[in-house]
């Protein structure tokens, strides 16, 4: 039981997960959102390189959680870019006054 | 109880109680540091895994870039007056319930079927390895990415400096 298997991996990654949708759901700050979102990404990239281990995959997983820190990376930039001009034009991020599509 | 273990349960530890420090603090700044831990034990983890080209990945990813730019994206988007910027939280009772529930059952799920488990031993190093990879079965994916990091970088840029007419 304590010894360390494909399981243990998975646990802290279900956790890690439900953390990161919990901070999704709850948090107003479209920043704090965002650090959710990070969270639930790198919970799926823990899955995926476990499984690269003990489930006798070769590399893929490895490379496929190479290429999530990639879209990670990518979609922090543009979600931020995003975030800024909504701050520009109502001057406030919080995402449940933001409910309209113009000024 | 061997070292693999122990050290196991020292990064899990940090990742998890880190993370909930993530989405429980009123600060935001606060969460942005707790933020740094956890993808430093999660790194950890990648090393434990065999992955260590991951886990620097990881580190230079994550915390060089992804952090950073969190902390920007903050720092722009308030009055700053002081070192307290704080978040609201909405319907957190409903969320809690909801989101203890659905982890019960993942980690019911994880821990009771039977997963096909044959550790494999990785070797030592995996740069080379992976190298190798993205330059022959990756190399479409590897392209595609390319552009898709040139498109973002225009993208955001392009988005962030719109000026009002």
């Amino acid at each position: 039981m304590l010894q360390v298997g494909l399981t243990h991996f998975l646990v802290v990654s279900a956790i890690l997960f439900s953390f990161g949708i919990y901070g999704i759901v709850t948090r107003k700050n479209a920043v704090m959102v965002l650090m959710g979102i990070e969270l639930v990404l790198n919970a799926a990239n823990i899955n995926f390189i476990a499984f690269a281990k003990y489930g006798n995959f070769g590399f893929s997983g490895q490379m496929i959680a190479l290429f999530v820190i990639i879209l990670a990376a990518a979609e922090a930039a543009i979600a931020l870019a995003i975030v800024l001009n909504i701050y520009k034009t109502f001057l406030s991020v919080n995402v449940d006054e933001i409910d309209h599509l113009k000024e | 109880m061997d070292f693999y273990n122990i050290v196991f349960y020292l990064f899990a530890l940090i990742t998890v109680v880190s993370a909930a420090f993530v989405v429980t603090t009123k600060n935001v700044i606060h969460s942005a540091f707790f933020l740094l831990f956890t993808f430093f034990g999660v790194a950890g983890i990648y090393v434990l895994l065999g992955a260590d080209f991951i886990a620097v990945v990881q580190i230079m990813v994550y915390v060089g870039g992804i952090l950073i730019l969190l902390l920007f994206g903050v720092m722009l988007t308030n009055k700053i007056t002081d070192v307290e910027i704080r978040t609201g939280t909405i319907h957190l009772l409903p969320a809690a319930i909801g989101v203890g529930v659905f982890m019960g059952a993942l980690i019911a799920v994880m821990v009771w079927t039977n997963w096909k488990s044959v550790p494999t031993e990785i070797p030592l190093t995996t740069t080379k390895t992976l190298g190798n990879l993205l330059i022959t079965d990756y190399v479409l994916i590897f392209e595609l990415l390319g552009i898709l990091l040139l498109i973002a970088l225009i993208g955001a840029a392009s988005i962030a400096r719109r000026d009002k007419e």
